[in-house]
């Protein structure tokens, strides 16, 4: 990882707290953020295999309120923000005005609002684009004194329902649900949800109150702290996109192969930026496609690599890949064109000077091991 | 037999004109778990300071540096199969390759241990 920053690297609430355990620290998003502790392929695999706590409060937590925000929102994302009922999330997309992508977000209904989760590396852009996009009569409020924490992995619900109360048990939440409750007696909004293909939490807190939850989170048998290496390398297989790297300005929807972000109604409603070219692509396919790649042999083959076709020529471009420590092979995520793009198919990769074999693989490379609770 | 370090957390051990080349433990610690490596095979020339081996860990793919010139004589093939010998063994199993030197004399700039034991202190 070297995400060179020419700014100054702020510390995130559980800084001191992950040097004690151990991490080492590298800069991320503007921040110091631990990479690693133990080792990534160890706290990896206790991830798929146990439960782990990542810090991810370099994300940008917003809540946006006020009257006529669901028709506000809907005119910069293409979800059916008016659909999302109380304790809902959805996965969108906040689009430029040409379709391409400027985030990827996680918007919920508070009872107050919508609470906004955006990626950390362009929170201040986002929060930017909205201020400027959005009528006077919605409030947006950083809630930059709150602590993000995720709790991932089989034995997650378990580990944290053993410290959390509320009006309900915390096993009431299926996937991509949210709801208030109390951990370590502390207020938390916590969702099934997260970023590694595993059942898991996120649980925003005070930041002041960050460091005590992560200590007793940590002290149950089936947790350890779990750095951003192996976030990586877990999202990796879970298929999910990294914003900067999968996804980017220069991407829409249909090539990063997010179809289900465009909801059914607002497909057929519009009004959200880049429609005609989205829906123009939906129907007759993109350029370019996101695709999920097996490549051959043991060598990773990385961000920056190029796809090649027959003669040689550059054709798609690597934007994540790594070693899968679950598979143990190398797996990436790819531009191709669509001609490419059908599972099976067979591409040639070129990295520093050396050519690779990659197959076209559908994703996840990793089953999802997500908790649905019907209704 | 002398052992020697480079700043780039090479170590070469040599007895005679030949010599054992590998990374030391401070830097697998800092590349943390490694998953690839390529050596050169034998017969390949190197050249002092210039690329000779590529290694890759979870996070990021680095290059290993001949510490002298000369002609590889053996690569280690056990890396091929299980790369973590570099984590585990990176000073005993886990060496990339063994050379001819070919100008002894290139030792003369390099650490002994406890110069290199100072030197990552300092890091």
């Amino acid at each position: 990882m070297s995400e060179e920053q020419a700014i100054p690297i702020q510390s995130l609430p559980l800084d001191g707290w992950h040097r004690a355990q151990g991490a080492r620290m590298v800069p991320f998003a503007g921040y110091a953020m631990p990479i690693q502790y133990e080792g990534i392929i160890a706290e990896h695999l206790w991830t798929r295999g146990s439960a782990g706590l990542f810090d991810v409060s370099h994300m940008g937590q917003l809540l946006l309120s006020g009257d006529g925000l669901d028709e506000a929102l809907e005119a910069l994302v293409p979800a059916d923000v008016k659909g999302i009922g109380v304790g809902r999330m959805r996965y969108s997309l906040l689009l430029a005005d040409n379709g391409g992508i400027l985030d990827d977000l996680m918007l919920c209904r508070w009872p107050e609002g919508i609470y906004v989760v955006v990626n950390g590396a362009v929170k201040y852009d986002d929060i930017a684009h909205l201020h400027e996009h959005l009528p006077e009569a919605i409030t947006l409020n950083h809630m930059d004194e709150r602590a993000l924490l995720a709790l991932q992995g089989p034995k997650a619900a378990d580990a944290l329902a053993r410290h959390v109360t509320g009006d309900r048990p915390l096993d009431t939440l299926g996937f991509m649900t949210g709801g208030r409750f109390a951990i370590g007696g502390v207020d938390a909004w916590i969702s099934r949800s997260g970023y590694t293909g595993e059942d898991g939490f996120e649980i925003s807190i005070p930041a002041e109150e960050a460091e005590r939850i992560a200590t007793l989170l940590c002290g149950e048998p089936e947790v350890k702290p779990i750095g951003l290496g192996a976030r990586d390398s877990l999202r990796l297989e879970a298929g999910l996109p990294l914003y900067g790297h999968d996804l980017d300005a220069e991407t829409t929807p249909v090539m990063a192969d997010l179809g289900f972000a465009l909801s059914k109604r607002r497909r057929e409603e519009g009004g959200f930026p880049g429609y005609a070219r989205i829906m123009q692509e939906r129907a007759d396919g993109a350029v370019a496609k996101r695709v999920g790649l097996t490549v051959e042999g043991r060598q990773p083959v990385r961000e920056g690599a190029v796809v090649l076709d027959g003669e040689g020529n550059e054709v798609g471009k690597v934007t994540s890949g790594g070693f899968s420590p679950s598979l143990q092979v190398p797996i990436a995520m790819a531009y191709v064109p669509a001609a490419l793009a059908s599972a099976g198919t067979k591409v040639t990769l070129g990295q520093r000077g050396k050519l690779f074999t990659g197959t076209v693989t559908p994703m996840p490379f990793v089953p999802h091991n997500y908790v649905r609770k019907g209704g | 037999m002398s052992l020697y370090f480079t700043r780039e957390h090479e170590w070469i051990a040599v007895e005679g004109d030949s010599a054992t080349v590998g990374i030391t433990d401070y830097a697998q610690a800092q590349l943390g778990d490694i998953v690839f490596v390529e050596v050169p095979p034998a017969g390949t020339p190197v050249e002092k300071g210039k690329e000779a081996a590529v290694v890759e860990s979870v996070k990021a793919a680095s290059d290993v540096y001949a510490p002298v010139s000369g002609t590889v004589t053996e690569a280690n093939g056990a890396l091929a199969d299980d790369p973590s010998l570099v984590n585990s063994s990176p000073e005993d199993d886990g060496w990339f390759f063994k050379l001819t030197l070919a100008d002894p004399s290139e030792l003369d700039g390099l650490m002994d241990a406890a110069a290199y034991k100072a030197f990552c202190e300092s890091l």
